[in-house]
C-alpha cells in the first residue's frame, strides 16, 4: 500500500513510482476516518489531543501540590469533597501528595513531552515536509497510536485503584518501587505504571522505526537530505534516539517486575523491611539507576530535539531570513544525539559512583555545551536583522530560546560533579530540567501548534488570546523556577512535603506562595490556550490562501484541507533548500521552483 | 538488487530508497538494532552483579547432563546439540530466502517447514533443561543442615563445595549466588521467548506461502524479513551461550 516511492530498479535506477491515490477517495466511515485512521495528519491529530488531555491532567496536579507546598497550613474543605481520604480535613495528605508529583513528571515526560510532541509533530510534518503521500507504513503508525492510548488508558486506571497510582518518583527507584510492603504507592498501582510505560515503549519503537524508515526511503525526488528542513533532521535524530535508549529501559522494567512478583533478586540486596529480613541477595539498586537513565537522559534530548526543529523552522519562516548556519544547526543536532548516550551517569555522582569514572561524564556533559551554543547563536543570528514577524508562533519561538539559555547555563552548574554533590535532589535541579526541557520544550510545541494549526485545521488560532497565552505563560515560568535556583543554593530538597516546619528552609515559606500562585495563574492560561485551540477548530478564522506564512516548505502546496494522499496531483518535485527566504530581491522561493541561471548562490 | 547502476548515481537525491531497500527491511534492520540494545541492557546487567559477587558457579559443572544419560558428566554436551540445532535452524532459513529469490515456491515451504522444526526443536531442548534445572535438586549445607534444593530464581545448590562432606555419595555444596537464576532463566527465558515468535512467524510465513500470497505478490521477501529476524534470534544465542555456558 505504502510501497509507493519504492524504488523499481528493475525500470531503469532512479525512477520512480507513485502509485496515485486519487482513485482512493472512497466513502470513509467515521470509525475509519477520526478512530482507527491511517491517516498521518488524522494519527498527529489523535497524539496531539490526547496529550492535551495529559497536560491538562498532570498541569492540574501540580497545582494541587503546590496548593500543598504554597499553603502548607491552610485546609480546603472542597479538596476532601472530591478526593476523599487522599484529602482529609482538606489537607493533601502525603501519600497523596507524592503520588502526585510521581504522576505529574510521568506524565509530562512521556505522555505530553514524548508522545504529544513527537507523535504530533513527526507524524504531521514528515509526510508534508518530505513530500510523501503517507508514512511508510500507515498500519504501524495507527498501531502506535494505540498502543499510546492503551498504556494511556492504564496509567489513567492506576489513578483510582484503592492504594492509589505510583508514588516512588518519575524515577521508580528501586528498592522502593520493587517492593509491594515498602509503600503504599509500591503496590498494584506500580505494577499499572510499569505495564502503561511497557506499552508505552513498544508505541514509541512502532512510530519511531516508521519516522526513521520514513524520512530516509520516501523523501519525494530533489528532496536530498541537505534539502530537508530542520524540523525533520530533529526528528529523524530523536527517532533514532528513541529507538536505541528505550529499549534499554524496557530491559530495566522488566528487571523490576521480576524483582516485583518472582522473587528474583536483580535490584535487591540486604533489606529489611517492617522487622523482616529479606532473602533477597545480591543485587544492585544502582544497576536499576544505570538502565534507567541510559534512557533517562537521551529522553531529555528526546524532548527538546523536535522544538529545536520545530523552532528553527518557525523563526526563519517568521525572520524572513534563511536559517543561519543550516549545516552547523544540522551537525550540532548530530552531535548532541552522540553525546545523549554517554552523559547518564552524571544523574548518579551521588551514588558512590567512582569520582574517576565520574571525571569522564562531567566532560562529556559539558561538552553537550558546544552544540547547544551553537544552536543558540544560530538562532540569535537568524533573528538579527531579519523582517521579524510577530506572529504568535514566533513569539514563542523567540520565548524558547530565551528559556534554553537560562535553562541551559544552570546545566553547566549540574554537569560538575563536584557542584552537583550540593545541588543534587535540591530544588536548583527542579528549576533547571523545568526551564530548559519543560518550559522549553512546552514553548516550542506552543510555537509548532500556532504555526501549523492552520495546515491541521484549515483555521488559524486566535491571535490575542495566543498573545495574551504567551504573555502568561512566559512571565508565570520565571516567577515559579526563577526563585527555585535560590531555594536549591540554600540546598532546600526536592519532594518534601512540608518545609514550614524545617529551621533551615523556613524563609522560603513566603517565596513558596508566591511561587504556587504563579503556577496556578499559568495553569489557568493553559486553559485559555485549550479553549482557544478547541473554539478555533470549528470556529476560527478561516485560512483562505494556500500558504498564509508565505513560507518556502512543501506542506504549504497541498490544498489548504488536504486529503489523504496529501497532494491531489502528483507529488511536487524539489529543486532547492527550505530556506530561501529574502533572496534575490524575492521574499521567498518556493522549494519547488527550479533553480533559475540567473540567481545568486546562497 | 540491480547491477545496472551508473557511476556516480546519486542515492540520497530523493525519490527512492537510499540504502535501495524496501521500507520493510529498513525498519526491520532498526527493530533489530532496537533489539541489541534490549539484550545488551539485559546482558550488561547479568555482567555486572556477576562481577561483584566473590563466587559464581561453574557452568561444566551445572550443565553436565544429558537426556537419557543419567548422572553421566557430559558438560556442555546437551548445550552445544541445542546451539548445534538453532544454527542448523539459520542454514534452513538461508535455503528458504534462496529458495524465494528464485521463486520457488515449493522450495521455499520445505526450508520454512524445517526451520520451524529447527526452532520448535530448541524451545524442546530449552524446555527439558529448564525443568531439568528446576526439579533437580542436590545436596546443600544451609545453617549447618544438610537440605536438598534445585535451581530456582530464589536460590541454587552451586555454590563452593563444602570440603570433605558427602551426602548420598555426592558433594555437598553451600549455597550459590542467587543472582544465578535469576539471570539465567530471565535472559535465556527471553531468548527463548524471541524464538517462539520467531516460530510464529515463520509459521504465518510458511501459511502465507501456501495460500500463494507471496506468488501473486511477485517476490518472497516477506521471508526474508523473517529471515532477519531470525537469524537476528540466532546471532544474539550465540551472546547468550557465551555468557552464560562457556565463562
Amino acid at each position: 500500500m505504502s510501497n509507493e516511492a519504492i524504488i523499481q530498479v528493475e525500470h531503469g535506477a532512479g525512477q520512480e513510482i507513485h502509485e496515485l491515490h486519487e482513485g482512493h477517495h472512497h466513502h470513509q466511515s467515521f470509525i475509519t476516518k477520526y478512530v482507527f485512521s491511517q491517516d498521518h495528519k488524522m494519527i498527529a491529530k489523535q497524539f496531539l489531543i490526547t496529550g492535551m488531555i495529559w497536560a491538562i491532567i498532570g498541569g492540574l496536579m501540580s497545582v494541587l501540590f503546590r496548593i500543598q507546598l504554597g499553603y502548607p497550613d491552610a485546609s480546603f474543605p472542597i479538596l476532601e469533597d472530591i478526593f476523599g481520604h487522599w484529602a482529609k480535613g482538606g489537607k493533601i495528605q502525603p501519600e497523596f501528595y507524592y503520588a502526585l508529583i510521581t504522576m505529574h513528571g510521568t506524565i509530562l515526560v512521556f505522555f505530553v513531552l514524548t508522545a504529544g510532541l513527537s507523535g504530533t509533530f513527526a507524524n504531521l510534518l514528515i509526510p508534508l515536509q518530505i513530500g510523501a503521500r503517507d508514512m511508510a507504513s500507515p498500519m504501524l503508525n495507527m498501531l502506535s497510536y494505540w498502543f499510546f492510548f492503551s498504556a494511556s488508558m492504564v496509567l489513567f486506571s492506576s489513578l483510582f485503584v484503592q492504594t492509589g497510582p505510583a508514588a516512588g518518583g518519575w524515577t521508580v527507584y528501586p528498592p522502593l518501587s520493587a517492593l509491594g510492603d515498602a509503600s503504599q504507592g509500591s503496590k498494584i498501582g506500580m505494577d499499572l505504571w510499569l505495564v502503561a510505560l511497557a506499552l508505552f515503549v513498544i508505541s514509541t519503537l512502532l512510530g519511531g522505526l516508521n519516522y526513521v524508515s520514513t524520512i530516509l526511503n520516501m523523501r519525494t525526488k530533489g528532496m536530498s537530505m541537505t534539502r530537508m528542513p530542520l524540523t525533520i533532521w530533529a526528528i529523524l535524530f530523536t527517532a533514532i534516539l528513541g529507538i536505541l535508549s528505550f529499549p534499554v529501559l524496557f530491559s530495566g522494567f522488566i528487571l523490576l517486575l521480576f524483582d516485583r512478583h518472582l522473587g528474583t533478586s536483580f535490584y535487591l540486596s540486604d533489606i529489611v523491611i517492617g522487622g523482616k529480613v529479606l532473602p533477597n541477595e545480591g543485587g544492585s539498586a544502582i544497576l536499576y539507576q544505570h538502565l534507567f537513565w541510559f534512557l533517562g537522559h537521551p529522553e531529555v534530548y528526546i524532548i527538546i530535539l523536535p522544538t529545536m526543529g520545530l523552532v528553527s523552522e518557525v523563526m526563519s519562516v517568521n525572520a524572513r531570513k534563511p536559517i543561519f548556519g543550516y549545516m552547523a544547526m544540522v551537525g550540532s543536532l548530530f552531535a548532541i544525539t552522540v553525546l545523549a548516550f554517554l552523559v547518564w551517569a552524571h544523574h548518579m555522582f551521588v551514588t558512590g559512583l567512582n569520582p574517576f569514572l565520574g571525571s569522564f561524564f562531567v566532560l562529556l556533559t559539558l561538552l553537550i555545551a558546544v552544540p547547544s551554543a551553537i544552536k543558540v547563536f544560530n538562532w540569535l543570528t537568524t533573528l538579527w536583522r531579519g523582517n521579524i514577524q510577530f506572529t504568535t508562533a514566533m513569539l514563542f519561538a523567540i520565548g524558547f530560546v530565551s528559556m534554553f539559555i537560562s535553562g541551559g547555563l544552570t546545566g553547566i552548574f549540574l554537569g560538575n560533579s563536584t557542584l552537583d554533590m550540593h545541588l543534587h535532589d535540591t530544588y536548583f535541579v527542579i528549576a533547571h530540567f523545568h526551564i530548559v526541557m519543560g518550559i522549553s520544550a512546552f514553548l516550542g510545541m506552543f510555537a509548532g501548534i500556532y504555526h501549523w494549526f492552520p495546515k491541521m485545521f484549515g483555521r488559524y488560532l486566535n491571535s490575542t488570546l495566543g498573545n495574551l497565552h504567551f504573555w502568561i505563560t512566559l512571565v508565570c515560568a520565571y516567577i515559579i523556577f526563577w526563585p527555585m535556583h535560590y531555594e536549591g543554593f540554600a540546598g532546600m530538597p526536592r519532594r518534601y512535603y512540608d518545609y514550614s516546619s524545617w529551621e533551615s528552609f523556613k524563609d522560603f515559606v513566603e517565596l513558596n506562595k508566591v511561587i504556587s500562585f504563579a503556577a496556578i495563574l499559568s495553569f489557568a492560561a493553559q486553559l485559555m490556550f485549550v479553549f482557544n485551540f478547541f473554539y478555533s477548530i470549528f470556529y476560527g478564522r478561516k485560512v483562505t490562501t494556500m500558504n498564509p506564512w508565505h513560507s518556502s516548505t512543501l506542506e504549504w502546496t497541498t490544498p489548504i484541507n488536504p486529503g489523504h494522499g496529501n497532494w491531489p496531483g502528483e507529488i511536487p518535485e524539489v529543486h532547492r533548500w527550505p530556506y530561501d527566504y529574502g533572496k534575490d530581491g524575492k521574499d521567498f522561493i518556493a522549494q519547488t521552483t527550479p533553480v533559475d541561471e540567473s540567481e545568486s548562490k546562497h | 538488487m540491480s547491477t545496472t547502476v551508473p557511476a556516480g548515481y546519486k542515492w540520497w537525491s530523493g525519490g527512492k530508497s537510499p540504502f535501495n531497500v524496501s521500507y520493510g527491511k529498513l525498519m526491520m534492520w532498526y527493530f533489530l538494532m532496537s533489539d541489541t540494545f534490549t539484550f545488551g541492557a539485559f546482558l550488561i546487567s547479568y555482567a555486572t552483579i556477576r562481577m561483584s559477587q566473590n563466587y559464581w558457579p561453574d557452568p561444566n559443572h551445572v550443565f553436565n547432563t544429558f537426556p537419557g544419560f543419567g548422572h553421566t558428566n557430559l558438560p556442555l554436551a546437551f548445550v552445544s546439540l541445542m546451539t548445534f540445532i538453532l544454527i542448523m535452524s539459520s542454514v534452513t532459513m538461508v535455503l528458504a530466502v534462496n529458495a524465494g529469490h528464485h521463486m520457488n515456491r515449493r522450495g521455499v515451504e520445505k526450508w520454512m517447514a524445517w526451520t520451524i522444526v529447527g526452532g520448535l526443536a530448541f524451545l524442546g531442548c530449552q524446555a527439558w533443561e529448564w525443568t531439568h534445572l528446576i526439579t533437580g535438586e542436590h545436596a546443600v549445607l544451609i545453617n549447618g543442615k544438610i537440605q536438598e534444593i534445585s535451581t530456582t530464581v530464589k536460590g541454587n545448590p552451586w555454590g563452593p563445595a563444602v570440603a570433605g562432606l558427602m551426602h548420598d555419595g555426592h558433594q555437598v555444596n553451600t549455597p550459590g549466588p542467587i543472582a544465578f537464576g535469576g539471570f539465567f532463566f530471565g535472559i535465556t527465558g527471553f531468548h527463548g521467548f524471541h524464538v517462539f515468535s520467531g516460530v510464529v512467524i515463520n509459521l504465518i510465513m510458511l501459511i502465507k506461502t501456501k495460500l500463494g500470497h507471496f506468488e501473486q505478490r511477485g517476490h518472497y521477501e516477506m521471508i526474508e524479513k523473517a529471515g532477519l529476524y531470525w537469524h537476528f534470534v540466532d546471532l544474539v544465542w550465540v551472546f547468550v551461550f557465551l555468557c552464560f555456558y562457556l565463562v
